[in-house]
């Protein structure tokens, strides 16, 4: 083999999660009124959309995750000797962007460095100029040309990263199961969910379940929904100039034709897909003859270190998620619903916990970890395990300073649910505690978890920044966006400023986090039974 | 009332003990003095000889718990988890690693932290509160999805770019305030300027958002139905029912943290080389000066422990049906 495939610690956690989120939707996708909820969530526009930026962000993170070591070439005739280098699937797929390194700074799509420098051209005169970059349009002879040949690849990158789109979405929409269970209207679901479902909802359900039913979706991509796409971004442009008033919510949605929301939907994600697949075309065009996002201080693609940023921010926002889980779930109901001495203690542990300022404990704990880690490292066989480790630890320190917030909702909602009265005749039945617990009260807290959780993730992301400027983050060798805009803040007083690092991490990491943010509200209006009910109410 | 006050404060002593003893397991016990000396001293350096004086200077060269070699009282005071760790009950905080007293430099920070958090915070309350009322008066129409759609926005930014985007555009490209700096009196205005702004605007989205939630929440009441039915206007209904039965809510989040602006905010004060009680600790954090660190995070949950008792005598004046007893 001419690699060894290395798995860190933190690799495994993600396949953990990964499984486990796999297991999750085939149990959901078997049971109706557990797809309910995300019927609803899959007619929302912006949870759509967000969701589609948010699995292209995880299909970066996931290729990014798989790790190996690539074989030396063999040197004197013994056994196989690998490099130290840990790399991963993603780095493979974007080689040059991570070798293609220049000196040090250039602006995003610069021909030159961004500091003169003593040159000496062909006669051996010495001069001060900006040299050309080793890499950076390197095929170009002229500066003059640069404009020219940036916009012609840009061009032909979006319309081959549109064809592609397209071509993406006629093989999706070609499964006409995948499509239909995202939009809820496949016959059988789609009669009980509009019986379930608030009034609203159900009545631009039932049309629209009808219209699509009769007509599979096979093959109809091209011929009707690129179109319908156009016409309804036409017609909302064209009503929106037409109403001076804002009118009420009420009429808004009496207003839409019935059959719009699940159409409305798909028009949104298909015009986003189209939009981000010309981006990426565009940008991976680019990228091959220039540093789109420029450089940093030693001469790395910005690009590059965005792009890896993202695994970073994932793991973070998720594999504390596997520590914050247990711990809530567990001391949260056990604590509603043993009650007594139990519950004190677990009272006692979390308000402890709680009200140390979390910044404090978590810079506490990792100071703490860096000293155990500096004085073994035997431990650790390469760099990158490492810092792996350093990664997890931190995930696991944050779990444990923030639990506590989840763990009181569930203790709270424990107690109200023990006094229910399925749980007191099962009590009466005789069925045991731990019975109890995982058949009536787990299912009936999930709701809250899921919600904590989607929501939690952007709060981490955003954490992981400020922790890692704050110096409790992550390790300095790992790129992360805290790593990024730390490195990019110290270079704010140059003149003229280098910009461009900030820019991408700020990009990225509002791309990352506000569809994070928007996908959780989603979610939360989906999920949450008090919420629901008030807006029928009104 | 008095009883109840008293017997709340009895009630924060086993918490502040669980604060010590946890923080006092993740420092002297995970690691041993003898890790941090190595630490301290470089890899280079580390002799057994330089780690036993490391040790006697920062006063670590005792046992944890039991000193089993003095007599009497001895035998517990003697003890680095007595001197280190429960003298802080009498807010004796010791000597950081430079030799300074602890205490003192608490007390001298405490002011400059107060100027920036102090003014942040009452103009955040009463900005964050009438953006939520404007948008609960509008609710449901243009402007109300709009200022939803900013404060998600808002929210989804790194409180980095803020501070780092505030200073760019105030002080390096228009030249109002000066970058960073501190100074007392009134000099000191243009200093404190900048930081309360973008301190206010940093949390503009998640605070206004929650405000927003719990008016809504409350406008769906039946009282807010009545009130309309007498023919109030919503105005005032907005001010004199909304505003007023949001209160315990409002407060239960509010009040919590007031004793803890004491603390400083790290990040700007850090930023804006403010000397106060945050860019102390970023201080402590970086040069790992343990006692630092551990001294402030006793300090944080005393003062978030005084932060809930407040909260519940808040509750008394907002709210007549609440009774302390």
């Amino acid at each position: 083999m001419s690699f060894m495939p290395v798995i860190l610690w933190s690799d495994a956690l993600v396949f953990l999660l990964l499984a486990a989120c796999i297991a999750g939707a085939w149990y959901i996708r078997q049971h109706g009124h557990l797809l309910l909820p995300w019927r609803r969530v899959a007619q929302s526009a912006t949870a759509m959309v967000s969701l589609l930026v948010l699995s292209l962000f995880l299909l970066v993170g996931l290729l990014d995750t798989l790790h190996y070591r690539a074989a030396l070439p063999e040197t004197n005739g013994g056994g196989k000797v690998y490099s130290p280098e840990v790399l991963s699937v993603f780095d493979k797929l974007i080689e040059p962007l991570r070798t293609q390194t220049e000196k040090t700074y250039s602006a995003p799509l610069a021909l030159t460095l961004y500091a003169k420098e003593s040159i000496s051209d062909a006669r051996g005169r010495v001069l001060r100029d900006y040299p050309r970059l080793k890499f950076g349009g390197a095929h170009l002879a002229d500066e003059s040309q640069r404009d020219g040949d940036v916009a012609q690849r840009a061009l032909i990158g979006a319309l081959g990263g549109f064809t592609v789109g397209v071509l993406l979405l006629v093989i999706i929409s070609s499964f006409p199961r995948i499509t239909s269970d995202l939009a809820g209207v496949s016959g059988q679901p789609s009669r009980m969910a509009s019986s379930f479902i608030r009034p609203e909802s159900s009545q631009s359900n039932i049309p629209q379940s009808g219209q699509t039913h009769d007509e599979p979706l096979r093959g109809d991509f091209l011929t009707r929904w690129i179109p319908a796409a156009l016409t309804s971004i036409l017609s909302r442009l064209r009503e929106r100039r037409q109403s001076s008033l804002p009118p009420h919510r009420g009429k808004v949605r009496m207003g839409v034709p019935a059959g719009m929301t699940g159409n409305k939907t798909r028009c949104a994600v298909i015009t986003t897909t189209l939009i981000i697949s010309a981006l990426i075309g565009a940008t991976f065009n680019l990228a091959a003859a220039y540093h789109v996002l420029g450089t940093d201080k030693v001469g790395q693609d910005v690009l590059y270190l965005s792009l890896k940023s993202i695994r970073t921010g994932l793991i973070i926002g998720t594999v504390t998620t596997l520590v914050t889980l247990p711990l809530a779930l567990l001391l949260g109901i056990a604590a509603g619903y043993l009650r007594g001495w139990v519950d004190d203690v677990i009272q006692y542990i979390y308000t402890v916990l709680s009200s140390i300022p979390s910044v404090l404990l978590i810079a506490a704990a990792v100071l703490m970890m860096q000293v155990t880690i500096d004085t073994h490292p035997e431990w650790f066989d390469t760099a990158a395990s490492r810092a792996d480790l350093r990664l997890v630890f931190l995930c696991l320190i944050l779990g444990v300073t923030s639990w506590t917030g989840l763990c009181r909702l569930l203790r709270g909602e424990t107690l109200k649910l023990r006094e229910l009265e399925y749980i007191q005749a099962a009590q009466a039945f005789g069925v045991s505690s731990f019975r109890i617990l995982t058949r009536h009260i787990v299912p009936n807290v999930m709701h809250i978890i899921l919600i904590a959780l989607v929501m939690d993730f952007s709060a981490l992301v955003l954490a992981e920044a400020v922790l890692s400027y704050v110096g409790v983050g992550v390790d300095p060798s790992t790129i992360s966006f805290g790593t990024m805009i730390n490195a990019a803040r110290l270079e704010m007083g140059r003149e003229p400023m280098v910009w461009w690092a900030l820019a991408a991490a700020f990009c990225f990491m509002l791309a990352l986090v506000l569809a994070a943010n928007l996908f959780a509200d989603a979610v939360r209006d989906a999920f949450d039974p008090r919420l629901n009910r008030t807006e029928a109410n009104a | 009332m008095l009883a109840y006050l008293l017997r709340r404060i009895l009630y924060a002593v086993p918490i502040l003990i669980g604060v010590n003893l946890l923080t006092f397991a993740l420092f002297f016990v995970v690691n041993t003095p003898d890790d941090m000396a190595r630490m301290q001293l470089g890899i280079k350096r580390v002799t057994p000889e330089a780690i036993e004086k490391w040790k006697q200077q920062h006063g670590y060269d005792k046992p944890l718990l039991l000193n089993g070699a003095s007599g009497g009282a001895g035998k517990i005071t003697d003890t680095i988890f007595w001197q280190k760790s429960a003298s802080m009950f009498v807010l004796d905080f010791g000597y950081s690693d430079d030799g300074r007293s602890i205490g003192r430099e608490i007390a001298t920070r405490m002011g400059p932290s107060l100027a920036i958090a102090l003014p942040t915070f009452l103009i955040g309350l009463v900005a964050y509160i009438s953006f939520a009322l404007l948008m609960t008066l509008f609710r449901a129409t243009a402007l109300d999805i709009a200022g939803v759609a900013l404060c998600v926005l808002l929210m989804s930014v790194s409180g980095l770019f803020y501070i780092i985007g505030g200073q760019f555009v105030v002080s390096k490209l228009w030249h109002l305030v000066p970058i960073s700096g501190y100074d007392g009196g009134i000099g000191g205005l243009k200093f404190v300027a900048l930081p309360i702004v973008i301190g206010v605007i940093g949390s503009v989205g998640s605070s206004s958002r929650w405000y927003r939630t719990i008016f809504l929440e409350e406008i769906g009441k039946d009282y807010v139905r009545t009130a309309r039915a007498k023919g109030l206007s919503e105005l005032r209904v907005l001010f004199r029912h909304v505003l007023k039965n949001a209160m315990i809510p409002i407060l239960t989040g509010v009040v919590v943290v007031i004793p803890l602006l004491f603390m400083g905010s790290l990040l700007t004060e850090s930023f804006f080389g403010i000397p106060g009680l945050g860019s102390y600790t970023i201080d402590a954090i970086n040069a790992q000066d343990f006692s630092v660190v551990r001294a402030m995070v006793f300090l944080g949950s005393l003062l978030y422990i005084v932060g809930l008792i407040l909260t519940d005598i808040s509750y008394t004046m907002v709210d007549p049906r609440v009774r302390l007893q």
